[in-house]
């Protein structure tokens, strides 16, 4: 009991000191030549482009399933009105910037972590240090900066998938009007609410790249260990997203109030 | 002169202690052979030369350079210079054999790439696989893998090569062009260490062998003379296979 709880606090620390030396890694060796462009390429595709139909699937069925839902609460009351506020409001500050970084750790995350995985346990990665080249600079810099460039990029399709999902239920379940719909958005979100939203995706990026390259790394020996590493990837950066959102929420909001 | 000095080195995995002390050098031009049952620490104390492995104690040093303490930067100048050639070929398996050959030229030269595809083609000539440079490492067998990761060891031509058990798996043909490939860079000049089961090769190409058993190296002495000596020979190869 004792030693399984020391194992475990053990872990945590390993896992935050790990990181930890990662992100210092990285960042040292961000600026120093030679930056390889054409990798990050690849990940731009692997990581962005690649992961786009999931999400704009899943933003679409969320903006629906949101819509359906307010429509059936508000129609006892007449309230239908205030369905495109509601839909709009809800996506764009906290259910698009959520699901899509949700979705990507499940895509992105899991293929970075076995992929990473596997070049270490078929010793590519101890092959690259062997040919003097950097692990970080090849597969971690690329990966990180990846995400960070098409998470928020596939927010911002998200928000928009979804509202239109919103739109969909909304003129053929809930009988409002296309044009009023939209204009109910417009004058609805403003920018403070966009980007409390979509700002988040840059930390939740980070959420999924970085503990997937450290699991990827940091892979025991053997098959097996690399579907574990993977897992462990996937379970952290969820959690990491869904109570970095709270506290990230927290954040904005003390922001926009102290103003 | 001592290129490779390596001095009480001592390494454990988890509670097994792999190395308790081991001693030993490697002079100018010289092959050693390190021989060794299965798990005994040889690919550990190889891949420790250049650094992918840290000693919990002692020093390796290389040309004067004790690589036990630098740092991942300060490592890529040994490793520019000190080639390991992987027991198992440890391919890059999203790029094709000629990319991967390539690698170290396109790293650390800055030839152009018709010069790179010249050189390239010609090693692979060289090592009888022309035709292949547009598969991926999947594609080749075992053995063509192992001569992929050899070539690209030596397209930099480095002054140290470590081989991790070159020849295992090969058949008889390739085996002897891989000694003869070993004992021809060894003339011009190449300081090596030769990890291997196989006595055969051991005894073509190597100046002196070393036996790696219970966590230390015990010198065996020159080939030359143990070539007089068909009864130790003997008794090698059979500790050898007693695995
Ligand atoms: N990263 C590691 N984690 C745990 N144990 C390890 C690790 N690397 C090596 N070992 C252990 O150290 C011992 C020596 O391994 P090494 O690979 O050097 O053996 P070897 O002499 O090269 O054997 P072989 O001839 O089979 O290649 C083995 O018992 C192995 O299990
Ligand atoms: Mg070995």
């Amino acid at each position: 009991m004792t030693t399984n709880l020391q194992a475990r606090t053990e872990k945590f620390f390993d896992f935050v000191g790990g990181n930890a030396l990662l992100v210092g890694q990285m960042l040292k060796e961000l600026f120093r030549k030679p930056l390889y462009f054409d990798l990050l390429a690849v990940q731009i595709e692997n990581v962005g482009a690649k992961s786009l139909p999931l999400i704009l699937i899943v933003a679409m069925s969320v903006g629906m399933v949101m819509a359906l839902q307010f429509g059936i609460g508000l129609q006892k009351f007449g309230a239908n009105l205030y369905i495109p506020k509601l839909v709009s409001l809800s996506i764009i500050r906290e259910l698009g910037p959520i699901f899509a970084s949700l979705m990507f750790a499940a895509r992105v995350g899991a293929g970075m972590t076995s992929e990473i995985a596997s070049m270490v346990v078929t010793q590519q990665v101890d092959a690259m240090r062997a040919l003097g080249t950097s692990p970080i600079k090849k597969i971690v810099i690329p990966r990180v900066l990846a995400c960070l460039i098409c998470l928020p990029l596939l927010c911002v399709f998200a928000n928009a998938i979804g509202i239109f999902g919103g739109l969909v239920v909304g003129t053929f379940d809930l009988h409002l009007a296309g044009s009023f719909y939209w204009q109910k958005v417009l004058s609805t979100v403003t920018l403070t609410d966009y980007l409390s939203g979509f700002l988040k995706t840059f930390f939740f990026a980070l959420f999924v790249a970085i503990p997937a390259c450290y699991y990827g790394l940091n892979v025991e020996r053997g098959t097996r260990a690399v579907g574990l590493a993977t897992t462990r990837a996937v379970v952290t950066s969820s959690i990491l997203i869904l109570v970095g959102d709270y506290f990230l929420t927290k954040v904005f909001w003390v922001i926009q109030t102290w103003r | 002169m001592e290129i490779i000095e390596v001095s009480h080195f001592k390494k454990s995995f988890g509670n097994k202690v792999v190395h308790r002390d081991v001693n030993f050098t490697v002079k100018q031009g010289e092959c050693l052979g390190l021989l060794g049952g299965s798990g005994a620490g040889k690919s550990v104390i190889l891949r420790s030369m250049i650094g992918l492995e840290r000693p919990d104690n002692g020093q390796i040093q290389i040309e004067g350079i004790d690589v036990t303490n630098l740092d991942e930067a300060k490592l890529v100048d040994i490793r520019k210079r000190v080639a390991y050639v992987f027991q198992n070929g440890a391919l890059f398996d999203s790029m094709t054999i000629f990319d991967n050959i390539a690698y170290p030229l396109r790293e650390h030269t800055k030839l152009k790439e018709h010069e790179i595809r010249e050189q390239v083609l010609s090693t692979l000539q060289m090592f009888n696989m022309h035709g292949t440079e547009n598969m991926l490492p999947a594609e080749l067998s075992g053995g063509m893998q192992k001569r992929v990761g050899l070539a690209r060891a030596i397209i930099l031509k480095p002054d140290i090569i470590l081989y991790d058990e070159p020849t295992a798996g090969l058949d008889p043909a390739n085996t002897v062009k891989i000694q003869n490939l070993i004992v021809q860079l060894k003339g011009t000049g190449v300081t090596s260490i030769l990890v291997t089961h196989d006595m055969d090769t051991a005894l073509r190409v190597c100046d002196r062998l070393a036996f790696l058993e219970n966590g230390s190296v015990e010198n065996l002495g020159m080939v030359s003379d143990l070539k007089q000596d068909p009864v130790q020979i003997l008794q090698l190869f059979i500790r050898g296979q007693s695995d």
